[in-house]
């Protein structure tokens, strides 16, 4: 862009015919033309680029927002929801005047190309979310996904990531709680590195994004701004990888944990003495986008003047210091008043703060540099009124290809031996097996209120030290289910959650997600995205559970293969005394294993049919969203009365993975009986959904039967916790010591 | 009456709180201390927490290590006032000269967070009188730069000395010279550990275990005894 003489708004209109590199900052022929239209004239180098990031796939969710809305449209009456959707996050009500707010976002193309920063920024991003609704962050959670796990590019890239990740939370004082790490070789080129987010805080204590108020003044303050992260959301996360491209590193931020800890305090600080009127965290776009979003969603207009910005790089120009995505920096709006003790705070904590600008009466979003108007335009259209596509979208033709191949068909193991190794080839598969040396690197304990954390069904925290109420959260995804049937894979993800959460004991109160899927131009992409939106969204009106918010992060592509068809999906549930939380783990020998739920010959997408047989075919497990609910309810009831000791969920790997996990984590064994109707190989691998394992102590063995009875779960006994072995009665019997081996040696042999 | 202890709070700080809530839990009081503050507020006792102060930037402690409120921490660390360093805290007090050698980098080059197994070696510091010597127990360790060095000598003079306050059992989780987890000063008034007893005193929360309170409950009966 050229920068003699200043491409001011003047200047733009008195040179209608410059030529403006629309394409190479990412926008289409339609869509810079629209940008024309709006403004009646050609736009200034700055206006093209704060219209490029702000209408990337990234930022203005123009392929994903026809489908997204049917989150708003089918949102289920929930009492709890007190922000929803289009804020930083949402914020649900948990009891006792707390509220909550939680947030799933991506990081996936930065964390290729740049694993460790990458990754890091992605935990910084989320966390800014948080704090910019007004909450302390108490918790995050990393679903992750990875190629083969024994492919050399894993061994850069899961490293990277899990430092990252560990490097940047550890340094801000965030327990790491929960998540997921998943390998398949769909996610080669393309790793999915999720990073959710809790905070919490006191009802009247939640801020909003915008700018009201006219005179009032608009804070930059945190890091200086450089030339790091220029393009990240438009160049990089809104297009496929190419290899004939140039590197995109320069494209990935840089984070400073530290920068990010003091951004934390001293904005709560501000925040406790009410000198903040609006906020809003620069991330994804920068400046481009907190000012016009700060503009658009309050009351008037806004005038910023571009020189004051603190630099890190004094030869920026003016489009760069709007497009740079810089970490650690956030926007405030301050009655003039109150500017005074809100810089001494931020001088406090050593954080660098400026005067940007100020509200204005007029509805227009006015940047000055070096005296010359640069950008002058209606807010809304930069923030809100992006293009908005009707992306075609088709079945694919190789779908029911792929269904008619049914892996109920695939060879099963026949004799017990087999069995047995089959057991334990699938408890140290990549996928089955700890992963404790990812999570060792991440700091658990930190704020001292983690109630539970990975491996445990879900991560819980206490909110509030005297009467004990907490919050948990669970996120589950699984793309090969969701390859099968986008629909129903959603919808078992969600499932899957909800079903984590309440297993500690927890009600499943509202839900995020963080939607991966490839090329949105590709009809079959399209169509997998629409069916999984519509799954979930059916899904949580039935289930009652609102989505507060989340992400959509497309183009998880290189050349033609996309990945498989990933929403993630998180669930947040609150407990009222954290004393009655459920652990996975045995507890005491003896405690009689019920099986709740029933268990049907369902293979398709389960891991069994991948570990043994490379396969991926047939239908994924059915979905009982009533069920669902019920076996919560139960779940919920039995840990609140003490029925019972521990409990796991059923998911990948089915009951014998359950039980090994428990088995493990508990240093005690078990021993099964094979339930009359069913044969051992569907009993130890289907993965029926809508099933959990739990210990009862014997005492409350007809009490938790008559409850179960009563509501009409289906209740099975099926063996005892004893011993130091799994046993599986007239079948195979494993010590701990060897399944221990399989399970916790796989991952530390791959990677370490 | 009940004692006063300290914690003070560098940028970086994370464990501040949890801190003062282990004093809060073993009975006596804490004081937010603030690093740009020489004042000590009259406090009994000083925690320096876990964290990440300065964000470990030029090395674990070394910057914090200039903070106002550390010149009055080594000065009354020298008179007798008690002391504990926490991880970062330990990194702290080695930097000021307060205890000797110092933390490297753990030599398998990864963050470590995991329920660790230790012994107690001396309990008649300020600090660990409320254990008895050759006690095994469990306290979460969580840390990047954790591996204790220290020239043959200093190495030979501490246990020689006894001056060994914790060492790790079962696996060295960073290659610490001599299974080192924590030392003390000659006199016992300054003791400092990587591992987190802050974080082990509830027996709900972190790794459900209380092996960590008996820190906070030495200081206390040694003050309120004093």
């Amino acid at each position: 862009m050229s920068r003699t003489p200043l491409d001011t708004v003047e200047h733009a209109t008195a040179t209608p015919d410059v030529e403006l590199p629309w394409a190479e900052l990412g926008l289409k022929k339609d869509e810079y033309e629209r940008v024309v239209e709006i403004l009646g004239r050609r736009p200034t180098g700055a206006e093209l680029a704060m219209y490029s990031v702000m209408w990337s796939e990234h930022c203005s969710y123009k392929s994903s927002k026809v489908h997204l809305r049917q989150f708003g449209e089918k949102a289920p009456e929930s009492e709890a929801m007190l922000v929803g959707i289009g804020e930083n996050a949402g914020v649900v009500d948990v009891g006792q005047g707390y509220a909550v707010t939680f947030k799933v976002e991506s990081h996936n193309h930065p964390s290729y190309v740049e694993p460790y920063q990458g990754a890091a920024t992605g935990v910084g991003g989320i966390v800014r979310d948080i704090i910019a609704m007004g909450a302390r962050p108490v918790a995050v959670v990393d679903p992750l996904r990875f190629g083969a796990a024994d492919h050399p590019d894993t061994k850069r890239v899961l490293p990277g990531v899990v430092a990252g990740i560990g490097g940047y939370g550890n340094c801000l004082g965030l327990p790491n709680i929960g998540g997921e790490v998943v390998f398949d070789a769909c996610y080669q080129g393309n790793p999915l590195v999720n990073a959710g987010a809790i905070g919490v805080m006191r009802h009247e204590d939640i801020h909003l994004a915008k700018a009201s108020g006219a005179g009032n003044k608009v804070i930059l303050y945190g890091a200086r701004t450089g030339g790091d992260g220029i393009g990240g959301a438009s160049i990089l996360a809104s297009e496929t990888f190419d290899d004939a491209k140039p590197s995109k590193r320069p494209a990935v931020q840089v984070g400073d944990p530290f920068q990010e800890k003091l951004l934390i305090e001293c904005t709560l600080e501000a925040f406790k003495e009410k000198l903040v009127v609006g906020i809003q965290d620069l991330g994804a776009a920068g400046l481009s986008c907190a000012t016009s979003e700060l503009a658009s969603n309050g009351s008037g207009g806004m005038r910023v003047t571009l020189d004051d910005v603190p630099l890190r790089d004094s030869t920026l120009s003016p489009e760069e210091i709007l497009m740079s995505e810089s970490q650690e920096r956030m926007c405030a709006v301050v009655e003039p008043e109150k500017v005074d003790r809100f810089l001494e705070i931020c001088e406090k904590w050593d954080v660098i703060a400026t005067v940007i600008g100020e509200v204005t009466d007029g509805d227009r979003l006015e940047i000055f540099w070096h005296g010359g108007k640069i950008v002058d335009v209606d807010p809304r259209t930069v923030a809100h009124d992006g293009p908005v596509y009707e992306r075609p979208y088709a079945r694919p033709d190789w779908q029911d290809a792929l269904q008619a191949d049914d892996a109920n068909k695939l060879p099963r193991p026949g004799t017990s031996d087999e069995l047995k190794d089959q057991v334990l080839k699938l408890v140290g598969s990549p996928n089955q097996a700890s992963k404790q040396w990812i999570t060792q690197q991440y700091d658990h304990f930190v704020q001292g209120n983690t109630v539970l954390a990975q491996p445990e069904d879900s991560g819980m925290i206490r909110v509030d030290e005297e009467s004990g109420l907490g919050v948990a959260i669970a996120t589950d995804g699984n793309g090969r289910y969701a390859k099968l049937d986008p629909y129903t894979g959603a919808q078992l993800a969600l499932a899957e959650a909800y079903r984590n959460v309440a297993t500690t004991g927890a009600k499943p109160l509202a839900v995020s997600d963080c939607l991966n899927f490839g090329s949105p131009e590709d009809p079959a992409v399209m169509w997998q995205f629409a069916e999984a939106v519509r799954g979930l969204a059916d899904g949580c009106l039935q289930l009652g559970t609102p989505v507060t918010g989340g992400n959509v992060s497309l183009y998880n592509q290189t050349g033609e293969a996309a990945i498989h068809p990933t929403p993630v999906v998180a669930v947040l549930g609150v407990i009222d005394d954290v004393a009655r939380r459920t652990p996975v783990a045995f507890q005491e020998d003896g405690q009689l294993l019920y099986l709740l739920g029933d268990t049907r010959e369902e293979f398709g997408g389960s891991a069994w049919s991948q570990v043994i047989h490379d396969h991926l075919g047939g239908l994924p497990p059915k979905v009982d969203l009533e069920r669902e609910r019920l076996l919560g309810e139960i779940l919920i009831s039995a840990s609140r009365d003490g029925m019972i000791d521990s409990a796991h969920d059923l998911s990948d790997g089915g009951l014998v993975q359950a039980v090994v996990e428990s088995a493990l984590l508990g240093g005690k064994g078990a021993r099964l009986v094979v339930p009359d109707g069913l044969d051992a190989f569907t009993f130890l691998f289907s993965e029926s959904a809508g099933r959990a394992v739990v210990a009862v102590p014997r005492s409350e063995e007809v009490r938790f039967n008559d409850m179960c009875g009563a509501r009409g779960l289906p209740v099975t006994r099926i063996g005892v916790v004893d011993g130091d072995a799994v046993e599986v009665q007239g079948e195979f019997t494993l010590p701990l010591t060897d399944l221990r081996e399989a399970h916790e040696g796989t991952i530390p042999g791959l990677l370490a | 009456m009940t004692a006063r202890i300290g914690v003070v709070t560098f940028p970086g700080s994370l464990d501040d709180r949890d801190t003062q809530r282990a004093i809060r839990v073993a009975g006596a009081e804490p004081v937010a201390l603030w690093h740009k503050d020489k004042d000590l507020k009259q406090v009994d006792a000083v925690v320096l927490c876990g964290g990440f102060s300065y964000g470990d930037y030029l090395r674990a402690g070394a910057i914090a290590r200039f903070s106002p409120v550390m010149d009055t921490v080594i000065d009354q660390a020298k008179a007798g006032l008690p002391v504990l360093g926490i991880c970062n805290g330990f990194q702290i007090l080695t930097e000021a000269h307060l205890l000797p050698g110092g933390m490297l980098g753990n030599d398998h080059l990864h963050f470590i967070c995991r329920d660790q197994k230790l012994r107690v070696e001396n309990a008649d510091t300020a600090w660990t009188s409320d254990y008895t010597a050759g006690q095994e127990i469990h306290i979460p360790l969580k840390n990047m730069d954790g591996r204790y060095v220290a020239d043959r000598r200093t190495l030979d003079e501490l246990e020689a000395e006894g001056r060994v306050a914790f060492r790790y059992l079962d696996m060295n989780p960073n290659g610490s010279l001599n299974d080192i987890a924590g030392i003390t000063n000659a006199a016992g008034n300054v003791v400092g550990l990587m591992p987190h007893p802050e974080h082990a005193v509830e027996s709900l929360i972190g790794t459900g275990r209380t092996d960590g309170l008996p820190f906070f409950t030495s200081i206390l009966k040694k003050l309120v005894n004093a």
